[in-house]
């Protein structure tokens, strides 16, 4: 459905429909504030924001890659590009003038990272979604996206759970970029990587859309407020690992034998509520964020749900598990990695870019083979 | 069946997440951090994916 026929076909009780969206937001985002903490009901409206930002003007990581891949569409990238870019100015200055208060996406290069990374780009073009994606796609009421967040959300579990055993298969000390020169840096990788996509773009498809502008603006903001109120910069696998890590213990299972859950952090935050943890919140947020666009636009909750072969379904939940672990093993997605990795000074950020677009080609001809394509 | 059934299937299983979760443990508003991190005094100490465990 267009903009302009959405506009035209008014519902009945659209007006109190969005009044309720509104009040239950903001009474979610009260109720949270006043039972776990300010900083923690912030976090959620943030978190509501990205949501809010991504479907609402409908920008994406899967997506954009998607169209440079097949169509030499290079859009989408190039606004990725510049959030990160907007991002960098302000959190790599800020990195450096507060180490202890503020922490970046910073995590080592390694052999698991690489192919985690790879894996990562590959599956998220079979459901095309990535973390940020799966979330909003679910929210939304897309039904694969839905059916992969929880086996999502399981691979992240069981991805930090052999975390140390990857690693271990061999990595670099972390590699970050720090203070102005760091910043020059980045800022000029940024701009050599956009220029690289710009020139491979089809001619009369580089120029960025005033949709994607306020997309890369809306998210930078957002990703800067993330680190300024959090600490830490905007991400996701984490959350959802954790979700699962919580719903395994409260099934009786013993983590001890994972370094990386039985580490006292991992156990602290397995004994406290999801409304303290970061990553959690912002995912509770881009969720219901997506959810408010989809039941505020008009007809966007009714569309027909599409017919899907089985050999799908099955793709969609292998996916979403390969999503998850391979997520934790990269240390990190399209978020936590690329968009906060590269954002906050990290050299892993930039190996896994490369990686996960390598992937992405294998993706995009899974997702055809296992019948995602062309009936969405 | 629509949309609607998905979305609306989406956001009652955060909730029962976020039900359960608060049934086991509820957090506590008197120890929460300062508002802001930045100009708190506070180390930076959440879960983040890329960071190893402490």
């Amino acid at each position: 459905m267009t903009l302009a026929s959405e506009q035209q076909t008014a519902r009945p009780g659209a007006g109190l429909t969005r009044a309720g969206l509104i009040g239950a937001t903001l009474i979610f985002v009260a109720l949270v504030a006043l039972f776990a903490g300010a900083r923690f009901g912030l976090m959620l409206l943030i978190g509501l924001g990205f949501g809010i930002a991504l479907e609402g003007l409908r920008f994406g990581f899967a997506g954009p890659w998607r169209a440079m891949i097949l169509r030499r569409e290079p859009a989408g990238i190039l606004a990725q590009l510049l959030a990160i870019a907007l991002v960098a100015c302000v959190a790599i200055p800020l990195l450096a003038a507060y180490p202890g208060e503020l922490g970046g996406a910073q995590a080592p290069i390694g052999w698991a990272m690489i192919g985690g990374a790879f894996v990562f780009g590959a599956a998220m073009q079979v459901v095309l979604g990535c973390g940020s994606g799966t979330l909003i796609n679910a929210g939304s009421g897309n039904p694969v996206g839905l059916l992969a967040l929880p086996f999502f959300a399981i691979g992240s579990f069981a991805g930090a759970y052999h975390l140390i055993w990857w690693t271990d298969l061999g990595a670099l000390p972390i590699l970050t970029l720090r203070g102005t020169a760091g910043l020059v840096v980045t800022l000029v990788g940024l701009a050599l990587l956009a220029g690289l996509f710009w020139a491979l773009g089809k001619p009369g498809s580089r120029g960025i859309p005033a949709r994607y502008l306020v997309a890369a603006l809306a998210l930078a903001a957002l990703a800067i407020a993330n680190l300024v109120v959090a600490g830490q910069p905007w991400g996701v696998v984490y959350g959802l690992g954790l979700w699962a890590a919580k719903g395994a213990v409260s099934l009786g299972a013993d983590l001890s034998g994972s370094p990386f859950w039985s580490a006292a952090g991992s156990v602290e935050r397995l004994n406290t509520s999801l409304l303290t943890d970061y990553t959690s919140l912002t995912n509770f947020g881009m969720i219901a964020g997506a959810f408010c666009v989809a039941a505020w636009r008009r007809g966007g909750l009714d569309k027909a749900l599409p017919s899907y072969p089985m050999r799908a379904w099955v793709a969609t939940i292998l996916a979403g598990l390969v999503l998850g672990y391979s997520s934790r093993i990269a240390f990190g997605c399209n978020v936590g990695a690329f968009f906060s990795g590269i954002g906050t000074g990290s050299l892993h950020g930039w190996v896994w870019f490369v990686a996960a677009f390598a992937g992405a080609f294998v993706g995009i001809r899974i997702r055809s083979v296992v019948g995602l394509e062309a009936r969405t | 069946m629509t949309r609607r059934l998905t979305a609306s299937l989406t956001m009652v299983g955060i909730f029962v997440l976020i039900g359960l979760d608060l049934a086991g443990d509820p957090p506590n508003p008197y120890r929460a951090p300062p508002f802001i991190a930045l100009g708190s005094g506070v180390a930076a100490s959440g879960g983040f994916c890329g960071a190893l465990p402490d």
